[in-house]
């Protein structure tokens, strides 16, 4: 191959197997994707011959209920990254982890460490693990701690702990969290739809104050705020975004250190209900696109379709 | 500079950071009467120092917390500083560890907080926190909002006490505006010994790049 004729021809005509490609590396926000040449598949455009090629994995009932969506579903093979101040090893209401990453930022750059043994630095990312792990009892919960080691750098452990996340594939990403940084909003947004693309649902909590702030109102997230009704599977769409869903998020029972628990109200608690939720659907339906899972949450939000 | 300059510049400058911390004072006090809650603080993060520091208290253990410093990541304070996400537990005495960290830094133990952080355009600035909220009023969305718009009034305040405080450090000849401070002292010198201006001109050059 040689010359740009070829390579637009390779372009156009045999690229390959976007369902595999995977990020290898990620860079100041590029993304490359190493293609492999097994399977084909419609890139930019499709040909009439090509549409059997985008064939769903999913038969689309006529009618999406949430027995359809989740009934019998317990989360089981469903990955949940739990981005956060660490996750109680042990917690009653938690249960196993799979795995405790921490990440770390000094002036030798970036240290991902696989097996952290520091527990929950705070409580808050035990009681969104509870919370998911409520929901979805099956689920496997990865912790990946961005917070708890100062302020100092947090942005950007934040924006290298998701980078982690979404390299590792990992089906949900719950995000009680946010930076207000300009700077980092183009990084994390760029994560965001690459997430997107691979499948890796990012579930980010809003903000119920008049801030600009990320990565919530990016369109490739689910953001979430807070309603006041106690029933952890009732959950709003909101027609005037950037706020998608509404969930349980006021006086909720939820894990916190030393094995306890605390009443807590904000809208970190209401982003893991939707987290649960998403990972119940994901485990009954594997192949959802993040597009996909979106719209099964709409159509089975309580003021949508959630009472059939 | 000249004396009198600098005397000028030096009073009006005490004199704001005198109302913005009886600004901050104002906010506390309201947000305590408005919730009926026990106490009410605010916490400005010194970036340098990676720390949290009571600004302003307001209730029964209050003023002996002034100037008292945390590291940003300790406890509920710091988990909202860090997340920038407000949060209100009911029942903190069931942390332990929670409880025993407050009350060895402010000898008050509450059984219930709401923290919100202070935020202005994309800095964070700190922690405002509402302590020991009546036990039988079910918190709502509505309080959470009006926590809102406190941090808010808040925020603004601390940015105004921390520029009062650079324009401060200035004239002191700390901190890292201390060299423009300087630099307008040598221009009013050279100005006064009637020196041609053309270091004037070069600072509008400088300016004119900028």
């Amino acid at each position: 191959m040689s010359g740009s004729g070829d390579l637009l021809e390779v372009m156009c005509l045999r690229v390959h197997a976007i369902k595999t490609a995977r990020p290898r590396f990620f860079f100041q926000g590029v993304v490359r994707f190493e293609l492999m040449a097994e399977e084909p598949l419609p890139a930019w455009s499709l040909s009439v011959d090509a549409v059997e090629r985008i064939e769903l994995g999913e038969t689309w009932p006529g009618e999406v209920t949430r027995e359809w969506a989740w009934g019998g579903a317990t989360g089981a093979g469903v990955r949940v990254c739990v981005l956060d101040s660490g996750i109680e090893v042990g917690h009653p209401r938690v249960g196993d982890i799979q795995q405790s990453v921490a990440i770390s930022i000094d002036a030798d750059g970036v240290t991902v460490d696989e097996k952290d043994t520091a527990g929950d630095l705070c409580g808050h990312g035990t009681a969104c693990a509870g919370v998911i792990r409520s929901l979805a009892p099956e689920c496997e919960l990865v912790s990946v701690r961005v917070l708890g080691a100062g302020y100092t750098g947090s942005g950007e452990v934040l924006l290298e702990g998701l980078r982690w996340a979404i390299e590792q594939g990992f089906e949900v990403v719950n995000m009680s969290l946010s930076t207000t940084k300009q700077k980092f909003a183009g990084l994390l947004h760029e994560l965001a739809d690459s997430a997107y693309f691979r499948r890796t649902m990012l579930v980010a909590s809003a903000h119920n104050m008049p801030v600009e702030s990320y990565p919530w109102r990016f369109s490739s997230v689910i953001s979430v705020g807070s309603h006041e009704q106690d029933d952890p599977l009732a959950y709003f769409y909101n027609p005037s975004p950037p706020v998608e869903f509404f969930a349980r998020g006021v006086d909720v029972d939820v894990a916190w250190t030393g094995g306890g628990s605390l009443v807590c109200t904000g809208n970190s608690f209401a982003t893991p209900h939707i987290s649960g939720i998403a990972a119940l659907v994901l485990s009954k339906h594997p192949d959802l696109t993040p597009f996909q899972l979106k719209s099964v949450l709409y159509l089975t939000a309580t003021n949508v379709g959630g009472d059939r | 500079m000249s004396e009198e300059l600098r005397a000028a510049v030096a009073a009006g400058v005490l004199g704001s950071e005198q109302s913005y911390r009886e600004l901050l004072q104002s906010i506390v006090e309201v947000a305590r009467a408005i919730f009926k809650a026990k106490a009410s603080s605010i916490f400005l993060l010194d970036e340098e120092a990676d720390e949290l520091v009571f600004e302003a208290v307001s209730g029964e253990e209050s003023q002996s917390l002034i100037g008292e410093r945390f590291p940003s990541s300790t406890g509920i304070a710091g988990f909202v500083l860090v997340s920038r996400q407000p949060l209100v537990i009911d029942d903190v005495l069931a942390d332990p560890r929670f409880s025993r960290e407050v009350a060895e830094k402010t000898g008050f133990m509450p059984k219930g907080l709401m923290a919100v952080p202070l935020l202005h355009e994309e800095r964070v600035l700190g922690v405002l926190e509402v302590l020991d909220r009546p036990q039988d009023a079910r918190f709502t969305l509505v309080e959470m909002e009006l926590l809102g718009l406190f941090a808010n009034q808040a925020a603004i305040a601390l940015d105004l006490l921390q520029r009062a405080r650079r324009a401060q450090g200035a004239l002191a000849g700390d901190g890292d505006v201390a060299v423009v401070a300087r630099v307008a002292a040598a221009l009013d010198a050279r100005r006064e010994e009637g020196l041609d201006d053309s270091a004037y001109r070069l600072l509008a050059e400088l300016e004119r790049l900028l």
